[in-house]
C-alpha cells in the first residue's frame, strides 16, 4: 500500500531513456490521481526520432528528420475518461496534465487522501534487447544512396516514365506505460517502409503506379531491401495499365490478389470488429458471437506475434502484451478487438489491441496484422471458376462508413473471361456491405501472405499489416464507366 | 501565459537561434512553430465518452549550410535542449540538401501582412462543452423516432499561436482560437437497413457556433435517407452540392499547385496558364482570408502574406498556387500558399467556386435544385476521396451519399459510385446555380454536369 507523496525531480533534460527512473514520479501521479477519487490512472509517455526521405528521378530532393516527446494521462471514473496530452514532461507539466483530465471528471485534488494503490510491479522492459536498434539502422547518407538505387532500377526497367520517386520512412518510438492496476511497462519499436512510385504517360494515356514495403524491429530492413525486383514488379504493372480501358460498371464475381487483397477484410469486417464500433452502436457484428456471419471457407485472425511484420507489437500502447485473436473461425464469429475503454464498456476482454498514433491520442481497440487464414484451393482454381468477372491484382486504399457501407479502389485489375485473365482494366471502386459480402467469400487459395499499411481511425494513423490468400467474392458491386 | 506560449515567445526563439548560429557556423536560418490548447468532449446518449485535452506545440527549422544547401528538421521538444538538437539536426541533414533547386527566403517575408481581423474567444470549459454536446445530441434524437444515436459527434475549442522568424529580420505572429461541433446521426426503421448523415459547424469560438443550423441540418440530412431505393448503372443528369463540388476540385487540386506542374504530378503544365480548361461560366479563387475560413493565417509557412488569389477566370487557367522555390523557378511572385520544409509543401486554402458573370451565358432558370422537375441524382457528398483519386491521371471513382431526386420524388440512393474525369466534367458543366452557400470547406453552389456514369447496386 502506498499513499500520496510528491517529491520534487526535474526529468527535464534527462529524457534520454526511459527506465525506473521514472518510477518515483509516476507512482506520485498516480497515487494523486487515485487520492482524487479516480477509477484507474493510465499515464503513456513517449520519445520518437523518425527520418523521413525523398527521392525524384535521380536526386534527393527532401530530408525530413523529426523529433517529438510527450506524454498522454488518461483517468477513468467508472466508464467515463479524460484524457490529456502534452509536450510538457516536467513534473511540473505532468501534475498539470493530471488535474486537468481530473478535473474533467469532476474530481478534486486531495493531496492528504490515503488510497489503496499498490505501487507498480518491477519494470517489464520489453526494449531490452532493442537499445542498439536505431544505431544500427542506415543513416541519411546510406538510406540515400539505397533509395535512389530503386529509382535509377525503375529507370532500367521503366518505359514512358516521366515520374520515378523512391521514398524511406523510419519511426523509432521509445514508450513506456505505467497505471493504477500495476502496470509498468517500457518498449522500443522500429518501423520502417519504403515505397516506390511511377507515373507514365504517353499521349492522352497515363498511369500511375506505387507499391509500399514495410517492417517492424528489423534495423537491417532497408539494407535488405530488393531494389530490384521491386522496380521491376512496379514497372511490369506501369506498362499494363498504361493502355488500360476503365473498367465497365457492374455486378460481377471478383477474385482478389494476396497480400494488399486483405484490404477487403480489414474495411469491410475488421473495423466492425473493434470494440469502439460496438460502444458506437456502429457493428452489425454486436450480437452475433458464436453466430455464422461468413462464409464457412472464411477463418479470420488478428495478431500483433509475426516476427517482423508492419502491425506486430510487443505490447500494446497500454502496456498489455500481444496476441494471436481469432476473429472468425469457419465462418463463425468468435471474438472482437478490446481495449481497457472497450472492456469496461462492452465487456469484452482486453486482446492487447489498445494502440494509438502517439501521446496524443488515447489508446482505442484497433487492429494490427489482419488476415484471412489460407484455404485449400489454387490461385488457379479461383480463376478456373468464373465465367465473366473481375481479377484485382492491386489494391488501393478503402474505408467504412457508420452503416456498414465499405469501400476500397483497385490499382491493377485484369477481366476474367472464361475461365482466364485477359485484359487489364483500371477506374474500379469496389463497394458493398459487410453483411452481405462476407457470406459471398465462397472459395480461399493457398497462398497466404501480408503487405504493409496504414490504418487511419479515432486514435490516428498506425502501422498494420493487411494479409489474405487468393480468395473469390461470388458478386459484388463494381464502381466503373 | 501558459509554458507552452512562454516556449513560443518570439524573442526567445530569435536569440536563442542567433546564438546557436553563431557556434554552428550557420549564417541563413528561419523557423515556423506554432502552439495550441485544444479541449474536446465526445458523447454517447448522454454520458460523458471522452472528454479530451492537450498542449502542443512544434517548430521546424530549416537552415542553409555553407554550401548554400538546405537542412530541415522539426521537433515537438521546444527546450533548449529540443531546440538545440533541431537546428544541429537541420544543419546536418544540410549536407544531403538539392543543390538543383535551393529555396531561398520568400521576397515577401517582410511585406506587410493583411489586416486579418478575427475574434479571440476564451475556453468555456470542458464542463460547458460537455452540457452543450450533450442537449445538443438530445435534439438531434428528439427529431424523429427512428434516429437512436449519434454515434459520431464531438464539440471542440482551442486557441492558437503561430510564428516565423529568419535570420534577415522577417517577424510573423498570429494568434487565435477556433471551434467546431460535428453531428452525425444513425438512424433505423424496422426492417430496413440503417442510414446516416450528419453536419458540421465552424466559428471563432463556441458561443458563436450555429448549433441549431447543424442539428437541424443532420436531422434534415439523415430523416431524408430513410427512404431509400437501390439504382441502376447508367448515364445521369448530376448535380453537386456546394460540399461534394468543392470536395472534388479539393481532390484535383493538384491542377493549380505549381509544386505538383514542376514534378510532373498534375495535369496541367507550366503553359497550362492562359488556356481554356472549363467551360467558360467557372470561376475558381483560393481566398484564404474570406471570414469565413476560421482557420485562416495571415500568413504561410514561409511568411509569405496570404492574398485572395484567381485560379480559374471564365474557365481559364489564370495562376497557380506557389512556394517562393515554384515562383521563382516560373517568373512569378510566391502567392502564400506554401509549408516550410526542405522541399515546400503547396497547397489551397479555402477554395472559393462561383459562376463568372457574362452575358454569352445567360443563367438557365430550369437547373435549380430546388425546383428542377425531370430526374436527376443530387450528391450530398462524395467517400473515400483518398483511395477513389487519380489526381495525377485526372479519373476518379467514388462512393456518394444522394438522392434520385425526380419532380418532388427525392429517394435516397442505397450504395453507389460515381465515376468520369475530371476535365470532362469541368467541360460538361451545363450549369453553375447563383446561389452560393458556405460550406466548412470552402464556397460554391450547386454544379450541375450531364452524362456522369453511376454505378448502382442491382
Amino acid at each position: 500500500m502506498s499513499t500520496f507523496r510528491r517529491q520534487p525531480l526535474d526529468h527535464e533534460g534527462d529524457f534520454q531513456a526511459f527506465g525506473e527512473n521514472w518510477l518515483d514520479l509516476l507512482e506520485s501521479l498516480i497515487c494523486r490521481g487515485r487520492a482524487a477519487g479516480a477509477d484507474f490512472v493510465e499515464i503513456f509517455l513517449e520519445n520518437t526520432d523518425n527520418l523521413g526521405i525523398l527521392a525524384e528521378q535521380d536526386i534527393i530532393t527532401s530530408v525530413s528528420p523529426s523529433f517529438s516527446k510527450g506524454a498522454g494521462i488518461r483517468v477513468f471514473s467508472g466508464t467515463k475518461d479524460g484524457f490529456v496530452s502534452t509536450n510538457e514532461l516536467t513534473e511540473n507539466g505532468l501534475i498539470q496534465a493530471l488535474d486537468q483530465a481530473l478535473g474533467m471528471l469532476g474530481f478534486e485534488i486531495l493531496s492528504n487522501q490515503k488510497i489503496v494503490f499498490e505501487g507498480l510491479k518491477p519494470l517489464m522492459d520489453y526494449g531490452l534487447s532493442k537499445r542498439n536498434w536505431l544505431s544500427q539502422c542506415p543513416g541519411i547518407e546510406e538510406s540515400s544512396h539505397k533509395i535512389l538505387a530503386g529509382t535509377r532500377k525503375l529507370n532500367q526497367y521503366g518505359k514512358n516514365l516521366t515520374v520515378r520517386r523512391a521514398s524511406y520512412s523510419r519511426s523509432w518510438q521509445e514508450i513506456l506505460v505505467a497505471s493504477s492496476d500495476g502496470t509498468f511497462s517500457k518498449d522500443i519499436r522500429l518501423n520502417q517502409s519504403v515505397g516506390l512510385n511511377t507515373l507514365a504517360a504517353e499521349k492522352d494515356h497515363r498511369s500511375s503506379v506505387g507499391r509500399r514495403y514495410g517492417s517492424s524491429g528489423n534495423p537491417q530492413d532497408l539494407r535488405n531491401w530488393d531494389e530490384d525486383s521491386s522496380a521491376e514488379d512496379i514497372c511490369t504493372s506501369s506498362k499494363k495499365m498504361l493502355y488500360a480501358s476503365y473498367v465497365q460498371a457492374g455486378q460481377k464475381p471478383v477474385v482478389l490478389a494476396n497480400k494488399f487483397g486483405g484490404v477487403i477484410f480489414h474495411e469491410a469486417c475488421g473495423h466492425l470488429l473493434e470494440t469502439t464500433q460496438l460502444e458506437r452502436g456502429t457493428s452489425p457484428f454486436a450480437d452475433k458471437v458464436n453466430q455464422q456471419i461468413a462464409n464457412e471457407a472464411v477463418t479470420a485472425i488478428d495478431e500483433g506475434l509475426s516476427e517482423g511484420a508492419f502491425g506486430s507489437i510487443s505490447i500494446d500502447d497500454e502496456g498489455m502484451e500481444s496476441q494471436k485473436t481469432v476473429l472468425i473461425r469457419d465462418g463463425i464469429l468468435k471474438g472482437f478487438l478490446s481495449d481497457r475503454a472497450g472492456e469496461l464498456r462492452t465487456g469484452h476482454k482486453r486482446t492487447g489491441s489498445g494502440r494509438r498514433q502517439n501521446y496524443s491520442y488515447a489508446a482505442a481497440s484497433r487492429m494490427r496484422n489482419t488476415y484471412i487464414a489460407a484455404g485449400k484451393f489454387t490461385p488457379d482454381n479461383l480463376i478456373e471458376s468464373i465465367d465473366d468477372g473481375l481479377y484485382c491484382k492491386s489494391m488501393g486504399g478503402g474505408s467504412v462508413g457508420a452503416t456498414g457501407q465499405f469501400n476500397f479502389s483497385v490499382e491493377e485489375g485484369y477481366l476474367i473471361k472464361d475461365g482466364k485473365l485477359t485484359d487489364p482494366v483500371k477506374g474500379a471502386t469496389l463497394i458493398g456491405e459487410a453483411k452481405e459480402i462476407l457470406p459471398r467469400i465462397s472459395m480461399c487459395a493457398d497462398d497466404l501472405d501480408l503487405a504493409a499499411g496504414f490504418c487511419g481511425s479515432i486514435s490516428g494513423n498506425i502501422y498494420v499489416t493487411v494479409g489474405q490468400p487468393h480468395i473469390k467474392v461470388d458478386s459484388i458491386t463494381i464502381g466503373g464507366r | 501565459m501558459n509554458k507552452q506560449a512562454e516556449l513560443l515567445d518570439s524573442n526567445r526563439l530569435r536569440g536563442f537561434f542567433q546564438g546557436l548560429s553563431k557556434t554552428e557556423s550557420i549564417k541563413k536560418w528561419d523557423l515556423g512553430a506554432s502552439c495550441s490548447n485544444d479541449l474536446s468532449v465526445q458523447v454517447d446518449r448522454g454520458q460523458a465518452k471522452q472528454l479530451k485535452g492537450s498542449q502542443r506545440s512544434s517548430i521546424t527549422v530549416r537552415v542553409w549550410n555553407r554550401d548554400g544547401k538546405v537542412g530541415v528538421t522539426s521537433t515537438t521538444d521546444l527546450s533548449d535542449s529540443g531546440l538545440e538538437k533541431a537546428f544541429r539536426g537541420a544543419a546536418q541533414s544540410s549536407h544531403f540538401g538539392n543543390s538543383l533547386e535551393i529555396p531561398e527566403f520568400s521576397p515577401l517575408s517582410t511585406s506587410p501582412l493583411p489586416d486579418l481581423v478575427k475574434p479571440i474567444y476564451k475556453h468555456r470549459g470542458i464542463k460547458y462543452l460537455f452540457e452543450l454536446l450533450r442537449s445538443s445530441e438530445q435534439a438531434l434524437i428528439d427529431k424523429h423516432a427512428s434516429i437512436k444515436t449519434v454515434p459520431y459527434n464531438g464539440l471542440a475549442e482551442s486557441d492558437f499561436k503561430r510564428v516565423y522568424i529568419n535570420s534577415e529580420g522577417a517577424f510573423r505572429h498570429m494568434e487565435g482560437s477556433y471551434s467546431s461541433i460535428y453531428l452525425y446521426a444513425r438512424a433505423q426503421e424496422p426492417g430496413k437497413k440503417p442510414r446516416s448523415s450528419g453536419a458540421v459547424r465552424q466559428a471563432h469560438g463556441v458561443e458563436a457556433l450555429d448549433i441549431n443550423g447543424c442539428v437541424e441540418e443532420a436531422a434534415v440530412k439523415t430523416i431524408n435517407h430513410l427512404n431509400y431505393q437501390r439504382i441502376n448503372t447508367g448515364s445521369y443528369l448530376v448535380c453537386f452540392s456546394p460540399e461534394a463540388f468543392l470536395e472534388l476540385i479539393g481532390a484535383f487540386s493538384s491542377m493549380f499547385n505549381a509544386r505538383s506542374v514542376i514534378d510532373g504530378l498534375s495535369l496541367s503544365n507550366k503553359d497550362s496558364i492562359g488556356t481554356q480548361i472549363s467551360v467558360p461560366f467557372l470561376s475558381i479563387y483560393d481566398d484564404g482570408l474570406h471570414p469565413a475560413n476560421y482557420s485562416s493565417c495571415s500568413f504561410d509557412g514561409e511568411g509569405t502574406p496570404t492574398k485572395k488569389l484567381c485560379l480559374v477566370n471564365q474557365g481559364i487557367l489564370e495562376s497557380f498556387l506557389h512556394s517562393e522555390a515554384t515562383a521563382r523557378k516560373l517568373g512569378v511572385s510566391p502567392t502564400g500558399h506554401a509549408g516550410l520544409g526542405a522541399k515546400a509543401s503547396v497547397g489551397p486554402d479555402w477554395l472559393v467556386i462561383s459562376r463568372s458573370n457574362t452575358s454569352s451565358f445567360p443563367i438557365n432558370n430550369s437547373l435549380n435544385h430546388a425546383s428542377f422537375s425531370e430526374k436527376y441524382i443530387l450528391i450530398e457528398n462524395l467517400n473515400a476521396l483518398h483511395a477513389g483519386v487519380k489526381s495525377s491521371q485526372g479519373s476518379f471513382s467514388l462512393p456518394f451519399d444522394g438522392w434520385l431526386v425526380n419532380g418532388r420524388e427525392k429517394v435516397s440512393i442505397e450504395a453507389a459510385t460515381v465515376a468520369g474525369d475530371i476535365q470532362n466534367v469541368l467541360n460538361s458543366i451545363i450549369e453553375i446555380e447563383q446561389q452560393s452557400l458556405i460550406t466548412h470547406q470552402g464556397i460554391s453552389p450547386h454544379v450541375w454536369v450531364d452524362n456522369l456514369v453511376i454505378t448502382g447496386e442491382e
